[in-house]
Formats: C-alpha cells, structure tokens, sequence
C-alpha cells in the first residue's frame, strides 16, 4: 500500500539504525508522545534494534487512556437515563470507570451505541427525533475538527436532541506537564505525527527553547519512527534545540489552518484532569458559550458524580514513562485486556496493551 | 452511516490514521466535502472539509471518517531519498 | 443404585472468574481454551477427547474412524464467497481432512428460527448439496428443529462427519518436531474479513471474497504420496496464530514464521489496515496448515500448488527445539516478536 509499505521497508530501517548507531556518543532518554507509536514500536520489535544506550520512555498520548475518570462516570450516568442513546467511540466501552463500564451500563440497558464518527452521532440523533443523542467526545486535538464538524452539522441542520459530552484532552500542555516534573526526566520528543498534522508544531517551539529539550514531530511506521529518533538523537548529540519535522508528507509548520479555525470558533481551552496524572492547567477543551445548548455536561442527573479510583492500577507512572507495564506488579496476572484493571490495558492505543500484545521475546 | 452492534467494539479503533488514494470528489454540499477514497482496495466515504483542495488520484491521511491531511508527494519523494543516500560517502 | 462419584460436581470455572458465558469464551482464544479445559475436558474427558485434535480416531474392527463435529452461527448467512451452507460442509469435511481421513459420511442438523424465508433456506440447502458433492461425501442423517422467532438467529446448522483414517498416517498436533516445515495453501484472512465487511455500519465495499472450500481432495493427494505429514490443521477462528500456538503448546517445540513469506491479499491489508486488525489472528475456511519433515517439503508444496486450492501454497516457517511452546515472527524489518494466542476479543460469529 503506497505512503505505507515504503516506511516498513528492511534496508531504510537498516540505514538509519547504522545512521544512529555512527552519531551516538552517550546514553538519551527520548520519550514518544502518541500510544499508536509505542505500539508500532513494540509491534516491530524497534527497541531490538535500538543500540542500548537510547531509552524509549511510554508516553501519555492515549487519550482513551486519560479521559478523566468523572466522564466516564457521566457517559455511564447518561446511557442509562430514559430517553437517551450515549454514542461512543469503541475504543471506550471497556474503559473502567469508578464502578463500571459502558459496557456493564449496557447490560444493564443503558442504550450504549458504537459510532465510527461523530458525524455518524448527528445522524442517528437525526433518525431518532424522540431520543437525546449524546456523542462522548475523547480523543486530541486529531479528533476534535470532526466533532465541531459533527456540532456545526447540528446547528445548519437544527438538529435539537443532539448534545456532546466534551473531554478533549490537547498535548503542549502535557507535554509542559511532564517537562516540569522533577521526577521524570527527558532528553528528547517524538511529537505525536497526527496531532500535529492538524495544529502544526508552531506552539512546540517555544516548550522546546523553554526546557531546553529537542523534538522531532514523529509519524508512525517504524521508518518514521527511526527517522524521529535519528533527527532527535542528531539535535542532541550536537547540542541543537529545536523542533524537527520528520514527518513532512503529512505534517506542515502552521498544521492544517481550516481545521485549526474551526477548532477555534467551536472550542476554548479549559483546565482538565487527566486520569493518572492529575490537573493540567488549559489542557482541554469545552463548548464556547454560542455552542452551550450542545453541551451534555449541563443535562440534569450529572451533579453529585465523584470519580474515585484505588486499587493496584498504576497507570499514572505508566502514562509518564516513570514505570514500564511490565514493571507492574499487576501486569499480565490481576490486570488483563479480558479484566483490566485501568485504561491502558484496554485502549488499543496504552501501554499496557501494546506490551500485553508483543511481549518482549 | 449507521451504528455498529456493540460486539464491533473492536473494530475501527479511533487512534488509527491511514493513508488512501481519492478516486472521486463530491463538493455539492459546502458544509459537507465528501471524496471517495480507496485503501488498498477497500473504498470508503471520507470527509474532506478542510482538504478541499485535494485532486483525484492525490492521497490523503484518512482518521475516523475525515482527511486531517493531502499527503505530499514531493515532500515524501525527498524523504525517502535522502533515506536511500544516508550513510553513501 | 450406586451413586455416581461425580453427582455433586463443583462448578470449575470459579464464580470470582465469570458469572456469564462472554462472547469471547467463542472467540477460539485463551477464555474458549480455558473453558474447554477447565469445565468440558475435566467433566467429560477421555483418551478420545482430550487429545484435542480436530477430530477423533476411533477404533473400529478392520479401521480407524475419525469422527468430529461442528456447528455454524456465521453472521450474515449469506456473505462473498458463500452462505453458512458452503461453511457446514466444508468445514466438517476439512477437520475430517486434518485426521489425514477421507470423508465419507456427514449428519446435518438445523435450527430454524420462525420466519425465515423459504427461498434462503433452499439456497443453503442447495449449496450444500454442491459442497458435498464437489467432497464426495454423503449426507446420511439429520434433524430440523424451528424455534419461535426471536428465540434463534435465522438459521444454526450442526454437522457432524466420520471419515476412514488413511494407513500409514499418524497425524496430531503432538508429532510436530524440530526441523520440520511450516505450509499452508494460500493466503491468510479472506473468510474473516468477508464477513466483517458484511456486518452492517462499517461502511466500506471491498470485493473479498470467503476463501471457504473443501481441500479433502488436495490433502488425500499429499498424503497418498507423503504419509510422513505430522500435522495437519485448519486454521479457523482464531487465525494461523493460534492454530500454530496450540500446535506449539501440544508438541511443547518452537514455531518461527516469516512475515514476508505469509500471503495477504492487497483487500484484506487494506481492511486490516483501516480497522488495526491483524491478519494473523482472522479466520480461514479454506486454508490448511501443513507441517512436514524438511526432507518432504518441497514435494508437499509442489503438490499442493497441482490443486486450485493451493496454487498460492508457500513455506512460512520451521519448527525449532527453543523456545517450546512459544511461536515467533520474523518481521518484515528483520526484527523477531513473540505472536501470541489471541487474548483481546475478536468479532463473534465468524463461522
């Protein structure tokens, strides 16, 4: 398949691994942002070929894996309401909330619907005019343009029983998170390749001069992957900061600018909880003021939800890099994708699943 | 496009960006660009509201259901051989 | 009246474990192994069942039988390539095949559910004729149940077959040794993802097509000339990976695969591609994978390239002494991982 068989091809990856190999001179810790490329990298087996010295550090890009726990409890609360259809990504059923999952909500008769888009969300608010129809927004900024497409459909069309359950979750404050955190530390990013495809890495510059610390914006076969890790590893190894686009055939410096307006005329930025790691300042979105009648957030039966979580799951340390899943006393034994016990064993993008699913041999 | 049974849960995993080739464009609903695009040889629907600028036989990077972006020919073209020289002195 | 020792037996899947039947204990992975073990195999269990072959061989004066089972709840009934009449012969016929028996005789049962129309049902039953037909096998028995509407799903069909066990064959998942080579007569997924592209919603056409056929005839060949074959299996649900894991458990050796000698066709990569599935964990209904002594390969792939059932037929790996139990991939990259038995949920009704 073209633009991808060419970056799983045996002789590029070979040249950059030499590439890496000839320009490094003393031990990096790099860490990539996005789930899909720690996925990818488990999948091929990249950390083989990796000389011992660069360690790859899991990052928080698994936005099934942060959505803060208080909305999954709202999207549970929501599908069993009388009279609602809760419309979600797949990818979330299994998700464990404070005391269940979409998933168990269905069993219970909650009306729990899998949508391939949000657009698909407007749509079946749309062909049921007597039900309410509230789409669980997740997912970064890559997925955020379809659902303000999925909004504004709603509006042109005065589609009145469609509402959106916002918890968008944006990656520069995170990333500034993680920089200040003193118990983690980095050398070098991978950006995430898709988020970045649709906000540019303008706003990455100043995190990396900030913190001193080089980026390379990253795509997802291990071809892009290596390629990454070499421009990075290059920064680093000549004393450079900045961001580098190793990703060009998708990602341009100022993103994608309708997409971008649009986030901007449906969205505002919004202080949220991420799951595992705690408040980040502005590092979500919700509905701006003209959009408020979509809002899900404000439907009746939602006060008096209190997210808790215990238990063995360290997800947290997981999603900074601090622990690797196999470090997980739980791993594998109480914590399975059949019975996990948090988010990154059951996203198809965590880092639990993807070391469940390619153990390292 | 209708909902999937719940069983599904598995498949179209919302992280996934694939690349396709447009092989038709509809531009007839202003709010709505759609364009045709195969992936290998299986042909969806796609949004293309904000790569409206695409051309049949360009490729875009699909993510559920909407083009994020036109994939550049020349910029990959550029990539790949300076790939193929890397480490050739 | 003696008491039987087991009246009072205990429930073994621990209640801590799973209240409910899942869809995944269908999923011919980890939960459907666990079950199959912990409950079937310890309550019913003997020399003739817990061997866990595709089949059973049963001594009979003058031969061995082998006898199996099987039922089908494909969802849709009918798909590309074929309907769940095609898949209940071809797919008894292919367990028979795998005990290196020919296929004689096949009982078929069906459960209709009420209202299902007449014109669907004659096209099922007429593809079952054809499948037979085309095997050689004869329908001998069978039964026909209707249930209310809402109480099935159109159409469950059980078949069951016996077939007499060639001479000079001695096939089971526990004879794969090291040094032998891995085969299989074509490319990997077709059936799976047939399906999946019919299951509503998804949104996409493709032309995949179910690769279900019956590949008796194929086989009895390679065995009429290689009685050396150790095993043979048909890669179901589950896929090659955990066909090749359960071999690999049974004979305790290793399986290395490689990637780049496994075909997939353009289709199936694409679909696989939009949807993060893996081809190797997806069904077959018309492949079977071989594994034979290194000496005997190249005539076995020959051969099996004579019939149009595996004119696309390749070696895609070795058995090896390391690793025991465990079956890797040699990546396309050149790198190695570990392929697992299925854990995460596959979608249901695939066969």
């Amino acid at each position: 398949m073209k633009h991808i068989d060419e970056y799983r091809d045996k002789e590029l990856v070979d040249k950059l691994v030499s590439q890496i190999g000839k320009e490094l001179t003393r031990p990096w810790t790099l860490m990539e942002i996005c789930g899909g490329q720690t996925h990818s990298i488990m999948k091929y087996g990249l950390l083989d070929l990796l000389p011992e010295a660069i360690t790859m550090v899991h990052g928080p890009g698994c936005p099934v894996c942060v959505t803060p726990v208080e909305f999954i409890d709202k999207a549970v609360a929501l599908s069993l309401r009388e009279g609602t259809i809760l419309a979600s990504f797949g990818d979330m059923l299994r998700v464990p909330g404070s005391s269940n999952d979409l998933l168990g909500a269905r069993a219970q008769g909650g009306d729990v619907r899998i949508v391939f888009s949000p657009l698909d969300a407007v749509d079946l608010a749309a062909g049921n005019p007597d039900k309410q129809v509230v789409f669980f927004a997740v997912g970064f900024e890559t997925t955020a343009p379809a659902v303000a497409l999925a909004i504004r459909q709603a509006e042109l069309k005065e589609i009145n029983n469609f509402r959106v359950l916002v918890a968008h979750v944006l990656v520069p404050p995170a990333m500034r998170a993680l920089l200040s955190n003193p118990d983690i530390r980095l050398d070098g990013f991978l950006a995430a390749g898709h988020v970045c495809t649709v906000m540019g890495y303008e706003e990455y510059i100043p995190i990396a001069e900030e913190f001193q610390v080089p980026m390379a914006v990253t795509g997802f076969e291990p071809v892009d992957i290596l390629l990454g890790i070499q421009k990075t590893l290059h920064m680093l190894e000549k004393g450079i900061v900045g961001v580098e686009n190793a990703y060009p055939r998708s990602v341009k410096q100022e993103g994608n600018l309708k997409a971008r307006e649009l986030l901007k005329q449906v969205f505002e930025p919004v202080d949220r909880n991420w799951r595992g790691i705690g408040s980040i300042p502005l590092s979500g979105f919700r509905l701006r003021e003209h959009y408020d009648r979509f809002d899900a957030g404000t439907l009746p039966g939602l006060e008096g939800i209190h997210a808790s979580e215990s238990g063995p799951c360290i997800a947290g340390e997981i999603l900074t890099g601090i622990r690797k899943p196999h470090e997980c006393s739980a791993f594998g034994k109480l914590c399975t994708p059949e019975k996990p016990l948090g988010a990154p064993m059951v996203s198809s993008e965590g880092a639990c699943a993807a070391y469940y699913k390619y153990p390292c041999p | 496009m209708i909902t999937l049974p719940f069983q599904e849960h598995n498949l179209n995993p919302m992280c996934l960006a694939v690349p396709g080739q447009v092989i038709s464009i509809d531009l007839s609903d202003p709010d709505m660009k759609m364009a045709r695009v195969k992936f290998g040889e299986i042909v969806k629907d796609i949004c293309i509201q904000w790569v409206d600028d695409v051309k049949v036989g360009e490729y875009v990077i699909a993510h559920i259901g909407t083009a994020l972006s036109k994939v550049d020919e020349a910029d990959a073209l550029y990539t790949l051989n300076a790939l193929k020289e890397m480490g050739d002195l | 009246m003696n008491p039987d020792p087991k009246s009072e037996p205990v429930c073994p899947i621990p209640k801590s474990d799973y209240e409910h039947v899942l869809l995944a204990h269908g999923g011919g992975g980890k939960l459907t192994r666990q079950l199959i073990e912990k409950m079937f195999y310890a309550e019913l269990g003997n020399e003739y069942l817990t061997r866990g072959h595709d089949g059973a061989f049963l001594p009979s004066p003058g031969q061995t039988l082998a006898f199996t089972t099987d039922s089908f709840v494909v969802d849709p009934i009918f798909f590309p390539g074929g309907n769940i009449g095609d898949l209940a012969i071809n797919g008894t016929v292919n367990d028979l095949a795998c005990c290196g028996a020919i296929p004689r005789y096949i009982s078929l049962g069906f459960i209709l559910e009420e209202g299902l129309p007449m014109a669907e049902l004659w096209e099922i039953v007429k593809s079952i004729r054809k499948a037979a037909h085309k095997a050689g096998v004869h329908i001998v028995t069978g039964d026909t149940k209707v249930v209310g509407k809402g109480k099935g799903d159109k159409i469950f069909i059980n078949t069951s077959g016996i077939g007499e066990v060639m001479e000079g064959t001695s096939i089971g998942p526990e004879q794969c040794r090291p040094g032998d080579v891995v085969l299989i007569n074509g490319t990997i997924a077709d059936h799976g993802i047939a399906i999946i592209s019919k299951r509503e919603g998804l949104g996409f056409e493709t032309s995949v097509r179910s690769d279900t056929a019956s590949l008796n005839a194929m086989i009895t060949d390679v065995l009429g000339k290689y009685k050396s074959v150790h095993v043979l299996r048909d890669p179901t649900r589950g896929g090659l990976a955990s066909a090749l894991n359960e071999i690999s458990e049974a004979s305790q050796t290793g399986i290395v695969l490689h990637e780049d000698r496994i075909g997939v066709s353009e289709s199936v990569r694409g679909a696989c591609e939009i949807m993060g599935l893996d081809p190797l964990y997806i069904a077959n209904e018309g492949k079977m994978l071989l594994i034979v002594p290194r000496e005997d390969a190249q005539g076995v792939l020959e051969k099996l390239k004579s019939h149009p059932e595996g004119k696309e037929a390749a070696i895609i790996g070795e058995v090896t002494g390391d690793h025991p139990g465990m079956v890797r991939l040699k990546t396309t990259i050149g790198t190695t991982r570990i392929v697992d038995m299925i854990s995460s949920e596959q979608p249901p009704r695939i066969c």
